[in-house]
C-alpha cells in the first residue's frame, strides 16, 4: 500500500505525460503480483466495491468531525478522499503505530469482503493504520474515480512502456480480462502466452470521430451515413453468449433483454441502440424516449411493448469468427450488407447511406436534419480499416448547428479537481415574461465548458463580486451576466420548474456586453422542443 | 442628550475597511482616506494616496519602496501607543506575518480592542513574534480558517526543498514564492537548514530582499537570475514570485523543477492547478489550530472575523460557546486566489 499511495501521491503533481508514463510503468515493473495487477485496475477505473460508497466515507467523517465544519471543508477543496485524508484524526493512527499497514491486494481483498453493514466499522480499522497519504490512496480506491490526472489510456500506455509490448495488443485483450489480469501480467512481463481470449465474448474499442470543423471531404473518398441521435453500442456474441456493450465498453446488456438472443451467428456488430417510435427516420424515436430505457436492472413488459429496442448497424468487426478489423470500410460494409437478411428485422436494421452529389449537396441535407430530428451526418473514409481510437482524418461527425438561446446568469456551484476553488458549474434563465413587466428568470439549465481558462477566472471573479446568497457550494448571483448558451435540443422535463431540458448545453459566447433584459424568454425555447 | 453609547459603537467595520469612528480614522481601508493606521505592507491591506498613513517604520520603508507612500508617513515603533482624536489610543503589536507587521491595538472608553491584520504563531527569522494581548473584541483574520489547513513544521518543507535540489543535479528548483515576506522567509529558513549556496532571483524580489537585509535579516549570497548564464544557475534554487512560473520568464533556467511555497499548496488541486511539482506547504497566515488557539489565548468577549474562510472560524466559535461574528470585506485576497497569500 506504501508503494502505490507513494505513486499516486507523485502522480497527482506531475504534468508531464512522459514523466507520468515513467513513473506508472516503474511501479508496475517494481511491484510485486498481484499489487501491481490492482493498482493497474485502480488507475483505469476498473474497481468497484459495491460495499463503500462516497456517503460511506461522508458518514464516517461526519460522526468524526463537526457536519458543517466537514462540509465546508469538502466544498473548498473538491475531493471527498483528500478531505477525509486530512481530517481523519490521527490519534488513533498513533496508538496503533506498531500494526503493519496492510499491502494492496490485502487492501483490496478486504474492500471487496465490505458490505454497506460492515463497511463503516472496518473502514474505520483500515483508515487507522494508514498515514494521511495513505488514507487519500485508500480511499480513492474504495470510492472509485481516482481524479489524477490518468486516463485509462494512460495507465494502459504505461502498461505497455513498462514491458515492450504494443498498446494496441493490450486494448485487444483488456475487456476480455478481469483484474488483477494475472494472464495480462504472464504474457506482458514474464514472457508467457498471450491471454486465450477466443471464447469470451468482450468488448473492442470503438472506432471514434473527429468534429468536421471547417474541412471539406471528397465524397469519392468519403461515405456519407447519417448521425443517429440515440446511443452508440456493440453487440457481441460468442457462442451462447450476448452481450451488449456501450460507447465506454459497459455491459449494459441486462436493460435490454430483447437484443439478447436475436443475433443468430456470433459476430460483433457496431451500431445506433434506438428505441421504435417515429420522431427520428427509419421508425426510430427520439433520444429523450431511449433515454427512458437506459440504467434499468429489470424492464417491464410494458416498456418492452411500448418502447422496444433496436440497433441500427454501421459497421461489422467479425462476422462468423472471421476478422473483418483489417478490411476497407467499403468492404465491410459489403459483409453487413450480406449479412442483414439474416438478422431479424424487429431487432436490427441498416443505417442508410446518404447519397449527394458533391459536399454542397449533402451541407444542404445537413441543413434538413434538424427537422428529421436527427443529429447530423457522419463522413467515413471509404478505404480505411477499422482503428480503435480517434484517427485524424478517417472518420469525422458533421453535426447540424447547434441552436443558441440568450440566457442570464443565476448561480454558479465550485468545481471539482483541477477546478476545485473555481466558481465553473452555471445554472441560467430565461424569463418567464416581460421583464420590464416584472417577469421574472426560470432556470433552464446548466453548463461548464464553453470558456477558455482566462475566461473562467474572469467569471470566478464576477460570481465572488455579485454573490446574492450562498447555499453550501453553491452563489446565488446578482442578474448582471448574459451568456449565449448552445445546446443539441431542447425536451419537455417534469424535473424543472421552467420544465424545459436542454441537451449538450455549453456556454457558446460570453455576452458581457449585453443587458439581461435583453436575454430570451421561455417561450422562445419552448417553441424548439421536437419530441 | 447624554445616553451612553452601546459597547464598542466606536469601531465600525465597512466594506471596504474597519474604521475608528471618534477619530475618522481608518483601519487598513481599501480606498484612500485622510487617516489610516495600515497593519503591515500587502496589496491587500496597504495603498498609496492616503492623507495620513500611521504604520510601523518598517511597513512604512516597504509602502514607500512599493505604493511610493511617503508623504503623510507616521511612524509608529511596537509597544508604543499613540492618541488619536476623539480619546482613542492605538498600539502597534507584532503580529509575526512579514517584517513590520503589527496587530492593533485600540482603546477607548474602557473598550480594548485588537485588529490583528494578517498573522501566524510560528516563528519567524524575518520578523518579530506575534504577542498575545487580551481584549474585548478580537477582529481576526481568517485566511486558512478551515479545520484541513494544519501547515506543516517549516523545517519538514525545507528538508523536501533540498532534496529535490540534490535529485535535480544539474537542474534547479525554481520556487514561486510572494515577493514581500513569503520569498524573505523561504531564504532565511535555507540558510537556517544550512543551505549556504548562492540563492539566484527574479528580479521583482531584489529590491524586497535588500530592504529586509537593511532591516537586519540575513539572506546571505543573494545574485539575480538575468546576471547570469544557465551553466552558473545549475544546482541552485531560484526565487520568483508565482507569476513567473508558468511564464516565459523560467524557460532562462537550467531543467527547473516547479515549487510553490504557498499556505493552499496543502491542497492538492490547488498545486495542480498552478502545475507545481513541488508543493511546499509554507504560510505567513495562521493555520486552523493557530487560528482556534490563539481566540482561545487571547479570550475575548466577542470575535469579529475580516476575512477568508470565515464560515468555518465561525462555526468553530458557535460550537465553543463564543460570541462571533463575520464582517463582509472586500478586496481581501478571499480564496487565496490566485497570486499566493
Amino acid at each position: 500500500m506504501k508503494a502505490f499511495s507513494a505513486l499516486l501521491d507523485t502522480v497527482v503533481y506531475t504534468s508531464s505525460r512522459n514523466r507520468k508514463l515513467a513513473l506508472i510503468a516503474d511501479y508496475l515493473r517494481a511491484a510485486p503480483d498481484p499489487d501491481r495487477g490492482w493498482a493497474l485496475a485502480a488507475l483505469t477505473g476498473e474497481l468497484d466495491f459495491p460495499g463503500v460508497k462516497s456517503s460511506t466515507i461522508r458518514n464516517l467523517m461526519k460522526e468524526r468531525v463537526d457536519p458543517i465544519l466537514w462540509t465546508l471543508s469538502r466544498d473548498f477543496v473538491g475531493d471527498t478522499a483528500e478531505t477525509a485524508s486530512m481530517l481523519w484524526p490521527s490519534a488513533a493512527a498513533e496508538a496503533e503505530e506498531d500494526a503493519e499497514p496492510a499491502s494492496l491486494s490485502e487492501t483490496v481483498d478486504a474492500l471487496a469482503h465490505l458490505t454497506r453493514v460492515t463497511a463503516p466499522k472496518e473502514l474505520s480499522k483500515l483508515l487507522d493504520r494508514l498515514d494521511a497519504n495513505g488514507r487519500y490512496a485508500l480511499i480513492k480506491l474504495a470510492t472509485g474515480g481516482m481524479r489524477i490526472g490518468v486516463s485509462a489510456r494512460l495507465a494502459k500506455t504505461a502498461f505497455a512502456q513498462a514491458f515492450d509490448v504494443s498498446v494496441e495488443a493490450v486494448e485487444e485483450y483488456w475487456h476480455a480480462l478481469d483484474a488483477p489480469y494475472a494472464e495480462l501480467f504472464a504474457w506482458a512481463a514474464d514472457g508467457g502466452a498471450p491471454p486465450d481470449i477466443a471464447n469470451r465474448p468482450h468488448f473492442r474499442p470503438f472506432m471514434l470521430a473527429h468534429p468536421l470543423e471547417e474541412a471539406e471531404v471528397n465524397l469519392t473518398d468519403y461515405a456519407a451515413e447519417w448521425k443517429w441521435d440515440g446511443i452508440r453500442v456493440q453487440i457481441v456474441k460468442t457462442g451462447d453468449q450476448t452481450r451488449l456493450y456501450s460507447r465506454s465498453g459497459d455491459d449494459i446488456s441486462a436493460s435490454f433483454p430483447e437484443l439478447l438472443d436475436a443475433l443468430p451467428m456470433d459476430g460483433v456488430l457496431d451500431g445506433e441502440l434506438l428505441v421504435r417510435g417515429t420522431a427520428q427516420g427509419g421508425g426510430a424515436a427520439s433520444f429523450n424516449a431511449l433515454q427512458q430505457r437506459l440504467g434499468r436492472k429489470k424492464v417491464s413488459k410494458k416498456m418492452l411493448a411500448e418502447a422496444p429496442a433496436f440497433v441500427r448497424l454501421y459497421d461489422a468487426l467479425l462476422i462468423e469468427g472471421e476478422d473483418l478489423r483489417e478490411l476497407t470500410w467499403t468492404d465491410r460494409r459489403t459483409a453487413l450488407e450480406g449479412l442483414m437478411p439474416r438478422l431479424p428485422a424487429a431487432q436490427f436494421d441498416l443505417s442508410a447511406l446518404v447519397a449527394a452529389r458533391d459536399f454542397a449537396g449533402l451541407a444542404k441535407i445537413r441543413e434538413g436534419t434538424r427537422e428529421d430530428a436527427i443529429e447530423g451526418l457522419m463522413l467515413k473514409r471509404r478505404d480505411s480499416p477499422y482503428i480503435a481510437g480517434r484517427k485524424t482524418g478517417l472518420w469525422y461527425k458533421w453535426k447540424r448547428d447547434p441552436l443558441l438561446i440568450d440566457c442570464v446568469l443565476m448561480y454558479a456551484q465550485r468545481g471539482s479537481g483541477r477546478r476545485s476553488s473555481f466558481y465553473s458549474d452555471y445554472t441560467f434563465g430565461c424569463w418567464n415574461g416581460d421583464p420590464e413587466e416584472g417577469a421574472e428568470l426560470l432556470p433552464v439549465g446548466k453548463a461548464y465548458s464553453g470558456f477558455t481558462d482566462a475566461e473562467l477566472k474572469k467569471l470566478d471573479k464576477l460570481v465572488r463580486q455579485t454573490t446574492l446568497n450562498r447555499f453550501g457550494p453553491v452563489r446565488e448571483v446578482e442578474r448582471t451576466l448574459v451568456f449565449e448558451v448552445a445546446f443539441d435540443s431542447v425536451h419537455t422535463s417534469k424535473r424543472h420548474k421552467s420544465g424545459l431540458a436542454m441537451r449538450f448545453p455549453r456556454i457558446h459566447r460570453i455576452r458581457w456586453d449585453k443587458p439581461v433584459h435583453e436575454a430570451d424568454r421561455i417561450e422562445s425555447l419552448r417553441a424548439l422542443i421536437r419530441d | 442628550m447624554n445616553t451612553p453609547s452601546a459597547p464598542f459603537s466606536w469601531i465600525k467595520p465597512a466594506k471596504w475597511g474597519v474604521q475608528i469612528v471618534p477619530a475618522d480614522t481608518w483601519i487598513d481601508p481599501s480606498r484612500a482616506v485622510d487617516r489610516a493606521l495600515v497593519t503591515h505592507g500587502h496589496a491587500d491591506h496597504a495603498r498609496g494616496g492616503h492623507g495620513e498613513t500611521v504604520a510601523t517604520p518598517e511597513t512604512l520603508a516597504i509602502m514607500a519602496l512599493r505604493y511610493n507612500t511617503r508623504e503623510g508617513a507616521v511612524p509608529v515603533q511596537y509597544g508604543e501607543t499613540i492618541r488619536l482624536r476623539g480619546g482613542v489610543d492605538a498600539t502597534f503589536i507584532p503580529a509575526g506575518h512579514v517584517l513590520g507587521s503589527a496587530q492593533i491595538l485600540l482603546e477607548h472608553a474602557g473598550e480594548r480592542v485588537v485588529i490583528t491584520g494578517d498573522y501566524k504563531r510560528r516563528a519567524d527569522p524575518t520578523c518579530a513574534p506575534f504577542e498575545v494581548t487580551p481584549c474585548d473584541v478580537f477582529i481576526t483574520e481568517a485566511t486558512f480558517g478551515l479545520p484541513v489547513f494544519a501547515h506543516p513544521p517549516i523545517a519538514d518543507e525545507m528538508a523536501k526543498l533540498l532534496t529535490a535540489l540534490a535529485h535535480q543535479g544539474e537542474g534547479s528548483v525554481l520556487v514561486g514564492a510572494y515577493a514581500l515576506g513569503k520569498a524573505q522567509r523561504v531564504i532565511a529558513e535555507l540558510r537556517t537548514a544550512g543551505h549556504s549556496q548562492t540563492i539566484y532571483l527574479h528580479g521583482a524580489m531584489e529590491k524586497m530582499c535588500r530592504l529586509y537585509e537593511e532591516h537586519g535579516v540575513e539572506l546571505g549570497d543573494l545574485k539575480l537570475v538575468a546576471d547570469h548564464t544557465k551553466g552558473e544557475i545549475r544546482g541552485s534554487i531560484i526565487i520568483a514570485p508565482p507569476s513567473a512560473l508558468r511564464g516565459t520568464w523560467s524557460r532562462r533556467l537550467p531543467d527547473p523543477a516547479t515549487a510553490m511555497a504557498s499556505g493552499w499548496m496543502r491542497v492538492r488541486g490547488r498545486a495542480r492547478q498552478r502545475g507545481v511539482e513541488l508543493p511546499l506547504i509554507i504560510s505567513d497566515h495562521a493555520d486552523w489550530n493557530e487560528l482556534t488557539q490563539t481566540i482561545i489565548d487571547v479570550g475575548p468577549a466577542e470575535t469579529w472575523i475580516t476575512h477568508g474562510r470565515e464560515e468555518a472560524l465561525l462555526r468553530w466559535c458557535e460550537l465553543n460557546q463564543r460570541r462571533a461574528r463575520a464582517l463582509a470585506m472586500v478586496g481581501r485576497d478571499e480564496d487565496g486566489g490566485q497570486d499566493g497569500e
